[in-house]
C-alpha cells in the first residue's frame, strides 16, 4: 500500500490524491472509450442508460448526499429537460443551443423549488418535492400545445452541428460519456471549492454552518439549481435515447429509482452515484436472466440430490411460475431498498471502502471503524 | 346551489377517507417523529385481510372486521420490530426510504397473492342511501364519516388523557429523556405502530365497498393523504381530520367547477402553498426553537 506523504495543504483538495489514480482512472476511461467497439449493441445501449442514470445520480448526490436536502422530485426535473429538448428541437433550434437552454431552464425551476425548501426540513421537504413532481406531471399531461399531452411527444434524431447522432450509434454513446465525465469533474471541482464545503457544512449542521457565516438561503437555492440543471441535461440525453417521451414516464417511481441509485451506491461520494447507476440499470436484465435460469438450475440441483424426477419438474414449474408473476420486480425493488438501508447503509461504495481498508490494515481491521453513530430521537420541533 | 351542497357533501365524505389515512401518518409521527410512507399500503393490506376473512372464509362482517384489525395490529408491530427499530435514530430519510421500500414490497406481494383484479365484499353498508331533503348520501360513505370522527375522538382522548398517551407524547419529544423517566420506549414505539396499522385496517375495511380492494389503492390514496396530514399539521389528530376535510372538499369542488386536470393537482397546490406560508400546518406545534 501507498502512504501519501503530505507536504502541501493543496494536497488535501487535489482531485487525484496520488499518481496511482492517474493509472486506474486512465485505464477505466480507456476501457469505456473502447467499449462500443467491443460490446454488442444491447450492452452499449445499457451503458448509455447507466451514463444517464449516473448523471442524475451525481446531481442528486450534490443535493442529497452533500447538502442534505432530500428530493423525491427529480423525475420532474428530468422531464422538464426532456420536454424542453423535444419542444425546442421541433421548432428547429439546434442541439448546441437547446442543450444549455434545457439545463438553464431546469436550473431556474430548481431554484424556484429551492425557495420554499428554505423553510422546510426533513420530511416536509420530501413531501414538498413529491407535490412539485405531481404538479409537473399533471402540467405535462394537460399543456397540450407544448407537450402533446398524454399522447406523448416524438423526439427526432439528435443533430449535432449537421451530423446526425442516432440513438444507438457509438457517437451517441460518446456524447453521453462526455457529458458524464464533464458532470463528474464539475461535481468534484464544486465539492472542493468553498461552495461545496458550504454544502457539506449545511448537511452536517445548519446551525453550525450559519454561525460560521454561511448564507443558508443562498447555498440551498444554489444546490437545488445546480442539481436540477444537471438533471435537465440528463433529461435531454434521455429524450434522445428514448425518442419518445410521455408524462407517464416521469412518475414518482422514477424519482424513487433515482434515490435508489444513490442509496445503493452510497450517498457520500461521486463513486456511489456511478456504482448505483450501474446496479439500477443492470438489475433488470439480470433479474430477467435469473427468471429463466434459476428454475432449471434448481430442478437439476434437486434431482442430483436424489429428488424424484416429477418432483423436480414440479419444483421447476413452481419456481418459474413465481418468476413470471406480475409485480415480482416491485417486490424485489422493495426488498433491495430495505436490505440496503438495514444492512449496507453506506452502499456499494461503502462496501468497497470497507474491503479495501480490510486488506490495507490486514490483521488490525476493526468493524467499529465504519460504525454509524446512533442518536436518540429528539423532536424536530426543538431542533 | 343544490349542486354546490351535493359537491360539498361528497367532498366531506372523500375528505374523511383522506383524514382516516392521514390519521395513521399522524399517529406514528406524533409518537416517534417518523413518517410512514407505507401507510396507504398498510390500508390496502387491511382490505385484503378483510377480503380473506369475509370473502374467502365466509365469516360474519363484524367478526372479519375485528380479525382484520387485530391481524394488522400484529403486522404493524412486526414491521416496527424488523424494519423500523434497527434504523431508529439514524437520519430520518433512511426510515422514509425504508418505508417506501416496504410499500413497494407489500404492493407487489399483495398483487401476487390476491391477484390484480378489483375485489369486493358484502358489507352492511353496501346498499342503503340516506336522504335529507334532496341530498343523497350513500351508507358506505356515511360509515366512513362516522368511523373517522369516532376514531379521531377516541385517539385524541387516548393521547391527551391516558398515561400511555402522555408517555407517547413524551417519547416523541425526547426519547432519551423519556427513557430516563422510566417510559418503556421500545414498547411505546411498538404499540404506536400496532395502533397505526389497526387504524389503517379500519380505513381499508371501510373503503372496501367504495374504492374496492386493489393492490394499488394504497398508493393513490396514501399520496393524497399527505396533503391532508401536512395541512392539518403533522402530529395533530384533529388536524388530520380537518386537513382531510379541506383537501376532500377542495378536490371535489375543483373537479366540479374548474377545468379537467385541476382536480388531481389542487390538493398538491394547496399543500405547497401551505408549506410556504405555514409549514407547521393549521394545528401543528410551532417549529421554532426556543432559546
Amino acid at each position: 500500500m501507498r502512504f501519501v506523504f503530505k507536504t502541501d495543504y493543496d494536497q488535501d483538495i487535489r482531485i487525484l490524491k496520488h499518481s496511482g489514480y492517474w493509472w486506474s482512472y486512465g485505464v477505466l476511461l480507456a476501457v469505456l472509450v473502447a467499449a462500443p467497439f467491443l460490446l454488442g449493441s444491447y450492452l452499449q445501449s445499457q451503458l448509455v442508460f447507466v451514463f444517464i442514470y449516473a448523471i442524475v445520480g451525481v446531481a442528486l448526490m450534490i443535493l442529497t448526499g452533500f447538502t442534505g436536502q432530500a428530493s423525491l422530485g427529480h423525475a420532474a426535473f428530468l422531464a422538464i429537460g426532456a420536454y424542453t429538448a423535444g419542444f425546442l428541437q421541433s421548432h428547429g433550434v439546434p442541439f448546441i443551443v437547446y442543450f444549455p437552454t434545457a439545463a438553464v431552464l431546469t436550473g431556474v425551476v430548481g431554484a424556484l423549488v429551492g425557495f420554499p425548501a428554505l423553510r422546510l426540513t426533513g420530511i416536509y421537504l420530501v413531501i414538498a418535492t413529491i407535490a412539485f413532481a405531481f404538479i409537473v406531471e399533471e402540467v405535462l399531461a394537460r399543456w397540450e400545445s407544448v407537450t402533446h399531452g398524454n399522447e406523448g411527444m416524438r423526439v427526432r434524431t439528435l443533430d449535432l452541428v449537421g451530423v446526425p447522432v442516432p440513438r444507438d450509434s457509438a457517437s451517441f454513446y460518446f456524447l453521453c460519456l462526455l457529458v458524464l465525465v464533464g458532470t463528474v469533474l464539475l461535481a468534484l471541482n464544486l465539492l472542493r471549492s468553498p461552495t461545496g464545503r458550504a454544502f457539506v457544512a449545511i448537511r452536517d449542521s445548519e446551525t453550525a454552518g450559519k454561525s460560521m457565516g454561511i448564507d443558508l438561503a443562498a447555498y440551498k437555492v444554489k444546490s437545488f439549481a445546480i442539481s436540477a440543471a444537471i438533471t435537465g441535461m440528463a433529461g435531454v440525453l434521455f429524450a434522445h435515447k428514448m425518442t419518445f417521451i410521455s408524462p407517464e414516464m416521469f412518475t414518482l417511481l422514477l424519482s424513487i429509482e433515482f434515490i435508489m441509485v444513490i442509496i445503493i451506491g452510497g450517498a457520500f461520494g461521486v463513486h456511489g452515484a456511478i456504482l448505483g447507476a450501474i446496479f439500477m440499470v443492470m438489475i433488470d436484465p439480470f433479474l430477467t436472466a435469473l427468471k429463466d435460469d434459476v428454475p432449471v438450475l434448481a430442478a437439476s440441483v434437486a434431482s442430483s440430490f436424489g429428488m424424484a424426477q416429477d418432483a423436480a419438474t414440479l419444483l421447476q414449474d413452481k419456481l418459474s411460475k413465481i418468476g413470471s408473476a406480475a409485480g415480482l420486480k416491485g417486490a424485489i425493488y422493495g426488498l433491495i431498498i430495505m436490505m440496503f438501508i438495514l444492512f449496507e447503509p453506506y452502499g456499494l461504495y461503502g462496501r468497497w471502502l470497507k474491503v479495501k481498508l480490510f486488506f490495507q490494515l490486514f490483521p488490525l481491521y476493526k468493524r467499529a471503524t465504519f460504525k454509524r453513530q446512533k442518536t436518540y430521537v429528539k423532536s424536530e420541533r426543538n431542533r | 346551489m343544490l349542486d354546490f351542497i351535493q359537491q360539498l357533501v361528497s367532498g366531506i365524505a372523500l375528505g374523511c377517507v383522506y383524514g382516516l389515512i392521514a390519521l395513521g401518518f399522524v399517529l406514528i409521527y406524533k409518537a416517534t417523529e417518523v413518517v410512514n410512507f407505507a401507510q396507504g399500503d398498510l390500508m390496502m393490506l387491511g382490505g385484503f385481510f378483510v377480503f380473506t376473512f369475509i370473502g374467502l372464509m365466509g365469516l360474519d362482517y363484524w367478526l372479519g372486521f375485528l380479525f382484520a384489525v387485530c391481524g394488522m395490529a400484529v403486522f404493524g408491530m412486526a414491521t416496527e420490530r424488523i424494519l423500523v427499530r434497527p434504523i431508529l435514530g439514524y437520519p430520518q430519510f433512511s426510515i422514509v426510504m425504508a418505508t417506501i421500500g416496504l410499500g413497494y414490497f407489500l404492493r407487489s406481494i399483495a398483487g401476487m397473492i390476491w391477484g390484480t383484479d378489483d375485489l369486493r365484499i358484502e358489507t352492511p353498508f353496501s346498499a342503503g342511501v340516506l336522504k335529507v331533503g334532496d341530498l343523497v348520501l350513500a351508507h358506505d360513505k356515511l360509515s366512513v364519516i362516522v368511523a373517522t370522527v369516532i376514531l379521531c375522538v377516541v385517539l385524541y382522548a387516548f393521547f391527551n388523557y391516558t398515561r400511555m398517551g402522555t408517555a407517547m407524547r413524551a417519547t416523541s419529544e425526547n426519547m432519551l429523556a423519556a427513557y430516563y423517566m422510566g417510559i418503556p420506549v421500545k414498547r411505546v414505539v411498538s404499540l404506536i405502530w400496532a395502533i397505526s396499522a389497526a387504524v389503517a385496517a379500519c380505513a381499508g375495511v371501510l373503503l372496501a365497498p367504495i374504492t374496492f380492494i386493489h393492490s394499488n389503492v394504497g398508493l393513490v390514496l396514501g399520496l393524497k393523504a399527505f396533503p391532508a396530514a401536512v395541512l392539518g399539521g403533522f402530529g395533530s389528530i384533529p388536524g388530520a381530520l380537518v386537513g382531510g376535510l379541506i383537501i376532500g372538499v377542495i378536490e371535489s369542488l375543483a373537479g366540479f367547477y374548474l377545468p379537467q386536470g385541476w382536480k388531481d393537482i389542487a390538493p398538491y397546490i394547496v399543500l405547497l402553498v401551505m408549506l410556504v406560508v405555514r409549514p407547521h400546518g393549521l394545528f401543528g406545534p410551532s417549529m421554532r426553537k426556543k432559546v
